[in-house]
């Protein structure tokens, strides 16, 4: 008996990368270019260069210790800020340990994030008009969750979208499949980013699968999927737009893989990066750099100078010394203040123990 | 003789029992050529290529089912989980499927898995890499549990797990990895699971404990010495099953007990050994058993670990309490 097989094509064939500005900034694919005004171009440079300074100077912070757990994010510029750049204030964002820019652009004081680093319970106290969940540490946690917020964002009747973050090794999870599942069935307003930086920790994203592509990971939860490349501004703009009209339209989730490059160690915490990977590697990914891309493609626009470069790192240094500072002065984090967290109203066990911690604490002051 | 950190005691019964058998398998993430994010399996990979110790995709449920898998082909899986917060993604594996395969096969099938993760407060991990969960799989029917307190145990503990014929869970405490070095023997040697240790003995007050908490309490015992209270420490070293003889066997001499764990409160280990000790030596108690542990929150964002944790004073403290009853 002859089986039916398929001989349309390899999967793969059919998720292009999207790229509309090459390396030196030149518009290779006009077709695709986006609508998006001369102030936001200059805007989203902004926050790059913003990030890229601030990033850096994270990297100090920690190792004087004045910082703690940090996931470094040069690199992923393009891939986080040209993504979230497309949330509504009321767009409800789900990220991981390394999303940290994409959250203070929405709206979380930088001084909390500091705090989160630090891990200090004020770091996950959001100011009531942040739509956003904290940090996600369980790789993929926030796929099923993205589903369950667009949900209920679409059951109230709200023209909102989740925007979930997450990295190539992501898609090795459960949970991974399971929250563009769930999202498509519901036709629930999610888009799921995929950061595929290649890496996750050590392994590299050729071991995670034996997939082609992870934006093809899509066809199987019967959701749109596309792949950008991620150190393209513009092109991760494009389709994360598209992703949120079709969104808002009731067409159901997208995933957006974006290709792009963490430049530093996984985690401030030990990683060693030359262990798995070449400096040779790291320095083409450089080259592909999207703030150098961005930069050209704005100054041939006259939409970007030395200056604005300046001010705009002059700008993160001050803000990124003034959290600093202010985060300096939150007071140290008591047992009462954590068993203060546990319940509404403290069970009997927790009632007992906050008793006997805050005469202990009493003491010590 | 050579010494060794605990790390360093682990990854050579990994690499004695990698030689010995060639159905040992080392596998988990960035456990190959990262040699794992504490370098607990360095040098394995360079040492028994990719087909004995191999990374494996970003997902526990999926390691801990590849490794029933495996020893349903006759493999002996050392599966690694990265930090054991991250636990909770393979309970089903490990609590449902790999604790009951014999159970449920009649005794047709088992599983000679070592579940291998790092755990413990004190090295300020983000949240959910340090929790003290060993709780939650001592209740696991078909489980054993074991936590060394030093580089001897660790290599001896660990190649009894690996050469056990059902699951054992070996937690590694973090801020055992490197704290200190210890003679350790070169050739393969086993100490017996479900086996507790009297690392001190004394006359007056027995002090038990596990894991980090051991050299905690022999801090303790010490400052109690020049106070005059005589302290016998048992390091259980294996949590479930529980060693109860010993435990019995010294509070016969010493009639007062005080259990130190570095867990939460709620339904832990101290918990069970009370209930052991009331079951089995109630009479011979002069007071109630006095338990140190940490209170009932989640484990604590990393700048709170030091007010959170117990510590040597607390131990202290409750000693003199039981003694003083
Ligand atoms: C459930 C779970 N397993 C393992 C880890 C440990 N871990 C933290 S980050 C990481 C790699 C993640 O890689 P990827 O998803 O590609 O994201 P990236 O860090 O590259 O942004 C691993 C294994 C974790 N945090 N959670």
């Amino acid at each position: 008996m002859d089986l039916p097989v398929n001989d349309s094509g390899r999967i793969e064939d059919f998720f292009p990368t999207l790229r509309i500005l090459d390396t030196q900034g030149h518009v290779i694919n006009e077709q695709a270019r986006p609508e998006i005004s001369n102030d936001e171009l200059k805007e989203l440079m902004r926050r790059m260069v913003y990030t890229r300074v601030w990033d850096q100077r994270a990297l100090k912070l920690n190792r004087q210790g004045r910082l703690g757990f940090y996931a470094p994010v040069a690199g992923q510029e393009a891939s986080m800020l040209a993504s979230a750049f497309l949330m509504d204030q009321e767009d409800w964002l789900l990220p991981s340990y390394r999303d940290i820019p994409q959250l203070v652009w929405h709206g979380l004081p930088l001084y909390k994030a500091f705090l989160y680093s630090r891990g200090h319970f004020e770091g996950g106290q959001y100011p009531e008009e942040l739509k956003a969940v904290m940090p996600q540490i369980i790789i993929a946690a926030q796929c099923t969750q993205a589903a369950g917020i667009a949900l209920g964002l679409k059951k109230r009747g709200k023209k909102q979208v989740a925007f979930c973050y997450f990295g190539d090794g992501a898609t090795s999870q459960g949970d991974f499949y399971e929250g563009m599942n769930f999202a498509g069935a519901y036709r629930a307003p999610a888009i799921f980013i995929c950061q595929n930086n290649r890496f996750a920790i050590s392994v590299p994203v050729e071991k995670q699968t034996a997939a082609a592509s992870l934006a093809q990971k899509a066809v199987a939860a019967g959701i749109r999927g596309i792949q950008v490349d991620g150190m393209d501004p513009l092109a991760v703009y494009a389709a994360t737009k598209k992703a949120r009209e079709h969104a808002i339209a009731g067409d159901g989730p997208t995933l957006i893989e974006t290709l792009t490059y963490r430049y530093g160690p996984h985690t401030m915490a030990g990683d060693d990066p030359t262990r798995y990977r070449t400096d040779e590697l790291t320095g083409e990914w450089e080259k592909r750099d999207p703030l150098i891309r961005f930069r050209f493609y704005l100054e041939r626009l006259g939409l970007w100078s030395q200056e604005d470069e300046e001010q705009t790192a002059e700008q993160a240094r001050t803000d990124v010394d003034k959290a600093l500072k202010q985060a300096d002065r939150v007071s140290k984090q008591n047992v009462t203040d954590l068993l203060g967290f546990m319940f509404e109203k403290p069970t009997q066990n927790i009632q007992e123990q906050l008793d006997a911690y805050s005469a202990r604490e009493g003491d010590q002051r | 003789m050579t010494q060794m950190t605990m790390i360093q005691a682990i990854t050579d019964a990994m690499r004695t029992e990698l030689r010995r058998d060639d159905n040992v398998l080392v596998f988990g993430e960035d456990v190959a050529k990262n040699g794992g994010v504490f370098r607990a399996t360095e040098g394995l990979y360079d040492e028994f290529g990719e087909d004995r110790v191999f990374d494996t995709p970003l997902a526990e449920s999926g390691i801990a089912g590849l490794a029933l898998g495996l020893a349903l082909q006759q493999y002996r899986p050392i599966m690694e989980i990265q930090f054991f917060g991250f636990v909770f993604e393979a309970m089903d594996g490990i609590a449902s499927q790999l604790a009951r395969l014999r159970y449920r096969s009649g005794g047709h099938y088992h599983a000679p898995v070592t579940i291998r993760s790092p755990f413990g407060g004190g090295v300020k991990t983000p949240e959910l890499h340090a929790d003290n969960l060993e709780g939650l799989f001592a209740q696991c029917p078909g489980l054993k549990v074991v936590i060394p307190s030093n580089p001897y145990d660790a290599k001896g503990l660990l190649i009894a797990a690996i050469r056990d014929n059902d699951p054992v869970l070996f937690l590694e405490h973090m801020k055992l990895y490197r704290s200190f070095r210890e003679e350790v023997p070169e050739e393969a040697y086993t100490i017996e699971l479900g086996k507790a240790k009297i690392v001190r003995e004394g006359s007056g007050l027995t002090l038990i404990t596990y894991g980090a908490m051991v050299r905690t309490a022999l801090k303790a015992a010490e400052q109690l010495q020049k106070e005059g209270i005589d302290c016998e420490i048992i390091d259980l070293r294996t949590i479930s099953p529980l060693d109860t003889e010993t435990i019995v066997k010294s509070i016969q001499k010493t009639n007062r007990a005080v259990v130190v764990q570095e867990a939460q409160k709620q339904a832990g280990i101290a918990a069970q050994v009370i209930a052991e000790i009331n079951d089995c030596a109630l009479l011979h108690l002069e007071a109630p058993v006095g338990r140190v542990s940490a209170p009932d929150s989640v484990f604590p964002f990393a700048s709170a670990e030091d007010v959170w944790l117990p510590n040597e004073k607390d131990i202290i403290e409750q000693a003199k309490a039981t003694v003083n009853f």
